[in-house]
């Protein structure tokens, strides 16, 4: 590799692979060729840098400067001006009111974010070892294998105060001591990658980003429980993480850090992929166990707790990616450099998946402890379009929904659950005011039916039961009892399932009628979605008077229910209206209105139509 | 018809060369299925016997898993498999709506394939671009922000050629 004088980071991402990455990649390359500047200008394709809203974003060293959407039609003078005269494009930097924000440590969006598992996502090519070595990598298992004992590497990770990063949150070290005190010659560890969480992207980017560093987190964790082999478990809709996954094994099994005497300690090492099939339950670990058994992905009652009788009957130990991602720099700087970050309860940072209805999405890391306001509006950017904050959801089909007085929440495994959410993954959904919660929670619910493994009568029949509810009442169906039946129900199936998809698929109804109380009330009552939502609870009407009569709603209409003529102007026959929202759409004039509630075909409405006329 | 079935022959011949190269694995079943639904284009009755035989795993359990998964599928599929994200960044941007507009688009209802054989549509579960909410994959693509019907026939389009 020589050393040239400008290096360009172009995040790879899924957010800007879409947006057109590998486009820009080939179309930058053929710039520098045609100006043969490619002795010395890099192109260097990264993992996720985070504001996938900015995509494709890059970043040119030596000077940082940070560019956003960078079109194909951007090249040229990106190449000429800066590449070649040394002068950075400001159009294409971050604006934000008239403010310029040239490099990365100075845009509002990184500003509060700390990061520890991401540290290198976006720095470094993931599919290069070298680049992951001159960051410092593999220097904490160097350090684990050399100077310390696997009890040693269990105390560290203990004084730190590390808590999973899957969800539930048990503390790291402890569920290593129990398989520690295991004797046997054969344990596993696994690495779950199987992120489930609708609307949680933190695993897969942080896999695809920097491979070697969950490698590297999964030998530690290895050495220090006493296993010698390890299994990636990564969903099969993951396939560049599963790919570049594999490339760091065979990297680093060429570098003797796999393999036999690793650092010319006696400690062996070999790790394997193995690919999920698209269920969700699998996230559990003993579900997982048995995919990875290649059996159905049913979880089996705790215990024996997998630490002491897992994969195969052996003392298995899983980690979730990020828990993974963690270590090395726990090891390397010690655990008291991790504490001082976060709560009292949760220590060090965490790693969310900001989406919805904000202006900046994408993938951050922030110390644990800030508030919800801070990382809605703070990094997030606050709600895209000038609409006004209603809910956020914390922790996918197993989380809950809170609300705007909640905003001054930390953001900690404890504070969270005693609010009806929990931390989950780490995926964050901000909704503005144009969602309706009922609806909401019935999609939440609508997922956990479809992924529930069938294994559990409460889980299997109660939530379907629970569906029914809520279809009923988005419906306008909905009966004065259902709101206690719901509760009920969602309190039967929480205690009473076998495994985590159960005992938490009925947390976001639970939480929205603790909440949102009143929207479910005027669904049942009222027959009215307030956000206008429910396609049975609202209708459409044309202002006639501001029609134009050009006829194209009754001709794109596709239940043939706009009835009218040029000079009559139009009309909808409500009965007929399926609620599409085309002729909304297609209206030139904008004069057709999407109106909550059933339409009221009564006297007196009527009534106010012949009294208009008059008027 | 003849080269039907020498196609067939030589497709499970490549299924049986992925089983001797996995067969050292442990419990290589999943492993083994995926290969073969990327061979064959979908697990009809008849695969599932071969890697049941050659595995020395019994049918039902093959059966078992195959049905259990989402990924597996037992129904031939189109040459581009449509997948509509449903996760819930998607849902909150309008997944909902892009389902209908592609049902209306191609003509057929989720899980099933157009008649010429060219898509099959199918939703799943979050594929993890959130910040692109509304998402749908084609193969290897992911297309997002897919917010108008303009937008979405453009991309249907440049695989109809």
């Amino acid at each position: 590799m020589s050393l040239k004088r400008t290096d360009v980071l172009l995040c790879c991402g899924s957010g800007c692979v879409s947006a057109g990455a590998l486009k820009l990649k080939e179309k930058l390359l053929q710039e520098i060729v045609k100006r043969g500047l490619s002795d010395e200008i890099n192109i260097i394709e990264t993992g996720c840098m985070g504001p996938c809203d900015y995509g494709p974003v890059m970043m040119v060293y030596p000077e940082g400067v940070f560019y956003k959407k960078v079109a194909l039609t951007d090249v040229e003078e990106l190449v000429e001006e800066h590449f070649m005269k040394g002068r950075p494009i400001k159009r294409l930097m971050v604006q934000e009111s008239e403010e310029v924000y040239p490099t990365k440590k100075e845009i509002p969006f990184y500003q509060l974010q700390e990061k520890v598992a991401l540290k290198n996502c976006g720095l470094i090519n993931p599919e290069k070892i070298e680049e992951y070595i001159a960051t410092g990598g593999y220097e904490a298992l160097g350090k684990v294998l050399t100077e310390m004992k696997p009890a040693d590497v269990i105390q560290i990770i203990k004084d730190s105060g590390l808590r999973g990063r899957g969800g539930a949150g048990f503390p790291t070290a402890m569920k290593w001591k129990f398989v520690y005190d295991q004797k046997n010659d054969e344990k596993y560890v696994i690495c779950n990658g199987d992120e489930g969480d609708p609307g949680a992207f933190m695993d897969r980017s942080l896999l695809e980003g920097d491979p070697h560093k969950i490698l590297e987190g999964m030998m530690i964790a290895a050495y220090a429980v006493g296993a010698k082999k390890g299994f990636f478990y990564i969903r099969a809709e993951y396939p560049l993480a599963i790919k570049r996954i594999k490339i760091a094994i065979e990297q680093s099994k060429k570098y003797g850090f796999l393999g036999e005497a690793i650092f010319d300690s006696d400690f062996a090492f070999d790790a394997e992929v193995r690919t999920g099939a698209g269920a969700f339950v699998c996230g559990e670990e003993t579900a997982l166990i048995a995919s990875l058994e290649g059996k159905r992905g049913h979880p089996v009652l705790k215990p024996p707790y997998p630490a002491i009788s897992g994969l195969w009957n052996k003392p298995t130990l899983v980690n979730n990616v990020e828990t993974l991602a963690n270590l090395s720099a726990i090891i390397i700087n010690g655990a008291d450099w991790f504490s001082k970050m976060g709560t009292e309860t949760s220590k060090g940072t965490k790693v969310f998946a900001l989406t919805g209805d904000l202006n900046n999405t994408g993938l951050v890391e922030v110390p644990m402890g800030i508030t919800l306001k801070d990382l809605i509006y703070k990094v997030g950017g606050g709600i895209s379009e000038g609409k006004k904050f209603k809910a956020v959801q914390l922790g996918g089909p197993s989380g809950g929904c809170l609300m705007d007085e909640h905003l001054s929440v930390q953001i900690d495994y404890e504070s969270l659950q005693q609010k009806g959410a929990m931390m989950g993954s780490g995926g964050v959904i901000v909704m503005d005011d144009s969602n309706c919660m009922v609806n909401v929670a019935k999609f939440f619910l609508e997922f956990s039916v479809e992924e529930s493994c069938g294994k559990c009568t409460p889980c299997r029949v109660g939530l379907r039961e629970m569906y029914l509810i809520l279809d009923r009442i988005t419906k306008g169906e909905g009966k004065p009892e259902d709101l206690d039946k719901l509760e009920k129900l969602g309190k039967t199936v929480k205690e009473l399932s076998l495994c985590g998809l159960g005992q938490s698929a009925p947390n976001p109804v639970l939480s929205t009628i603790r909440y949102f109380r009143k929207e479910y009330e005027e669904h049942i009552f009222n027959k009215r979605c307030e956000a206008k939502v429910c396609p049975d609870l609202v209708h459409f009407l044309i202002d006639k008077d501001k029609c134009l009569g050009c006829g194209l709603c009754a001709q794109k209409c596709p239940a043939k229910c706009i009835i009218g003529s040029r000079e009559e102007k139009y009309e909808i026959v409500q009965t007929d209206c399926v609620k599409c929202s085309t002729c909304v759409e297609v209206c030139p004039v904008n004069v057709i209105e999407k109106l909550s509630g059933q339409f009221d075909a009564s006297p007196k409405q009527e009534f106010k139509k012949y009294a208009d006329l008059y008027e | 018809m003849e080269n039907n079935q020498a196609l067939h022959g030589a497709l499970f011949k490549d299924l049986e060369t992925v089983i001797t190269e996995k067969k050292d694995q442990r419990d290589p079943l999943i492993e083994v299925l995926h290969s073969a639904q990327e061979i064959f284009g979908y697990l009809p009755a008849e695969v599932q016997k071969f890697v049941s035989e050659k595995l020395d795993i019994p049918l039902a359990q093959v059966y078992g898993v195959v049905t259990f998964y989402n990924f597996f599928s037992m129904k031939p599929r189109g040459k581009h498999v449509i997948n509509v994200c449903t996760g819930t960044a998607c849902y909150v941007k309008g997944a909902p709506r892009l389902i209908q507009m592609l049902k209306e688009e191609l003509g057929i209802e989720m899980g099933e394939t157009t008649e010429d054989k060219l898509f099959t549509l199918t939703s799943v579960r979050c594929v993890g671009a959130c910040s692109l909410a509304p998402v749908i994959v084609i193969g290897d693509e992911t297309y997002g922000r897919i917010d108008s019907r303009k937008k979405l026939k453009k991309i249907i389009d440049s695989y109809r050629e």
